[in-house]
């Protein structure tokens, strides 16, 4: 287990930013750490990078205890706080070697970890430009050069793509991805189809607690309260009656015709209800033929909404 | 002890890279020589061999330069998030607060190095006593180090650095002015506690070349206080931040 975190605890004044939040992260796993604005994800990470500390809770990163060796802890790990808060008045190159030294690479070894780093990055054309030079998006690549520059194993990305452009967005998220395969890997974002398309795993966090902790697959499939079917049928006479007709079931919530073919619909159920079945039924009482009644996939964003939107 | 000395020099790289440090060096030499040579009680007007005067002037110097040169080292840093990340390597408060601690220092000690012509010619024009030169210089040092431990202290208790800026100067004037103004005009225990206190009081033995091991103690322990205070400021973070 290269992260193991139980029931941290962290308040601001009186709010609970981090309440009992309790996960582990296996070693070479990527794992999307996911909430609305304001949910304690980077609270939480700034624990585990150990530049916070906990109120209450433990957790272990790399095998070494946040509370007890700090030290070791920032020795084996790699961090990029949200929006790369860097010397701006430092050149890249000068900046990574300044990374270098302060996380202990060996004096021999410094030129020849930056050159890497900044051969994976792809830093080479901003290498001798003044960081308050760089855009956006060549900052952050320059914070995720520092957090790589001593071989960490373990990198916690705090937001990697807010600021940047769909080119870079999948650069940087290909990147991750390389990383990951030798690395374990904790990113946090807001935005469902990122952590959708980079991470192994997610955890879902709203207002300081875990609400979800699956592979995008498992929360999909745990949490379809809403089904969506797409029906096709023929036979139905007036279509509009027979739309009334399959809105006025209680297990349908809505229903919106596709494209502009007729006997198409697109059928979501009420929240809990399986429609399928009394879609069927309606057709064979009614006498129509059922072409096809097929389940759509629950976006991921749907049960993002619906963990983080529960009540109040 | 490595991690310090990686922290000083990033230090006084930006330093010289924002001309800050040039500023620094042209105003310190240009005032200090304006006033040991050209300008009301000079060397020459004196009619004697000394330096007096010159350190007269770097106590002044020194205490509005101090203040501008501290001020930034952890309020821009905590303004911009840099010490997050500062503090996210594996390294201490401690290291990172020495590290400043002696990037400052040792641009001061440049400026004070750069003003040895001084000494050499008024050294070539009389008898001078070469004692107290150096015990002045010697105590020019201790003097700025505990006015650095004092900035470092302000600047790290805030987020806007002319707050650091004009809490550092408030501080030098408790020491430097207040306390000697008080202690002038009172009498008994009160009298005492205060010249005890008062800074000038100390640096003006050491200028005169009169090297007490109290008062060189007591400028240092005002120094280790300032860094002591700027570490405990930063570490709060652990407790409520």
């Amino acid at each position: 287990m290269s992260i193991h975190v139980s029931n941290l605890v962290k308040n601001y004044d009186s709010r609970r930013a981090v309440d009992d939040v309790s996960f582990e992260v296996k070693r070479g796993e990527i794992l999307g750490f996911l909430g609305p604005n304001g949910a304690g994800k980077t609270t939480t990470m700034k624990i585990l990078a150990c530049s916070m500390a906990p109120d209450s809770g433990e957790a272990s990163v790399a095998g070494f205890s946040i509370l007890h060796n700090p030290e070791l802890v920032k020795a084996s790990v790699g961090y990029l706080p949200e929006s790369a808060p860097l010397y701006l008045d430092m050149y890249a190159i000068e900046y990574l070697e300044f990374a270098a030294a302060l996380q202990g690479v060996p004096k021999e070894k410094i030129d020849g970890r930056v050159r890497e780093m900044v051969r994976v990055c792809g830093l080479d054309d901003e290498k001798h430009k003044r960081i308050d030079e760089l855009s956006k998006g060549y900052r952050q690549r320059v914070g995720l050069a520092q957090a790589m520059i001593h071989d960490p194993d373990v990198l916690i990305l705090d937001e990697p793509t807010t600021g940047l452009d769909p080119n870079q967005i999948v650069e940087i998220r290909r990147l991750i991805r390389e990383l990951g395969k030798r690395k374990t890997v904790i990113l946090s974002t807001h935005i469902l189809s990122e952590a959708e398309a980079t991470c192994d795993r997610v955890v879902i966090i709203d207002k300081g607690k875990i609400v979800a902790d699956g592979t995008a697959e498992e929360l999909r499939r745990k949490s379809r309260a809403v089904e969506t079917a797409r029906v096709r049928v023929e036979d139905f006479g007036d279509e509009r009656e027979a739309i009334d007709a399959v809105r006025a079931l209680d297990e349908v919530a809505d229903l919106r015709q596709a494209a502009d073919e007729p006997g198409v619909w697109i059928v979501e159920s009420r929240e809990g209800a399986a429609h399928r079945k009394a879609i069927y039924n309606i057709c064979v009482e009614r006498g129509w033929t059922l072409l096809e009644l097929t389940p759509l996939e629950t976006g991921l964003e749907d049960v993002f909404r619906e963990l983080t939107t529960t009540a109040d | 002890m490595r991690a310090i000395f990686i922290i000083a020099k990033r230090e006084t790289r930006a330093f010289f890279d924002s001309l800050v440090a040039y500023i620094l060096l042209a105003a310190f030499l240009g005032l200090s020589g304006f006033f040991t040579w050209i300008f009301g009680a000079d060397v020459f007007y004196v009619g004697e061999a000394s330096l007096n005067q010159f350190f007269a002037v770097a106590y002044w110097t020194v205490f509005f330069f101090v203040p501008a040169l501290t001020m930034r080292s952890f309020a821009e840093e905590r303004r911009s998030g840099t010490l997050e990340l500062l503090l996210a390597n594996p390294v201490n408060d401690w290291q990172i607060a020495l590290g400043k601690f002696l990037s400052v220092l040792g641009l001061l000690a440049v400026a004070f190095a750069l003003t040895l012509p001084y000494y050499v010619s008024v050294a070539a024009l009389g008898p001078i006593d070469h004692g107290a030169v150096w015990s002045g210089y010697f105590g020019l040092l201790a003097l700025s180090a505990a006015y650095i431990g004092l900035g470092l202290f302000a600047s790290a208790l805030t987020e806007n650095q002319i707050v650091a800026f004009l809490l550092a100067l408030f501080s030098g004037v408790l020491f430097f002015v207040l306390f000697d103004a008080v202690a002038a005009s009172s009498t008994g225990a009160l009298a005492e506690t205060l010249t005890f206190l008062s800074l000038s009081a100390r640096y003006d033995a050491i200028a005169r070349g009169v090297v007490d091991s109290r008062d060189v103690l007591y400028l240092l322990s005002i120094s280790f206080l300032g860094i002591f205070l700027a570490v405990a400021v930063l570490q709060k973070r652990n407790i409520v931040d």
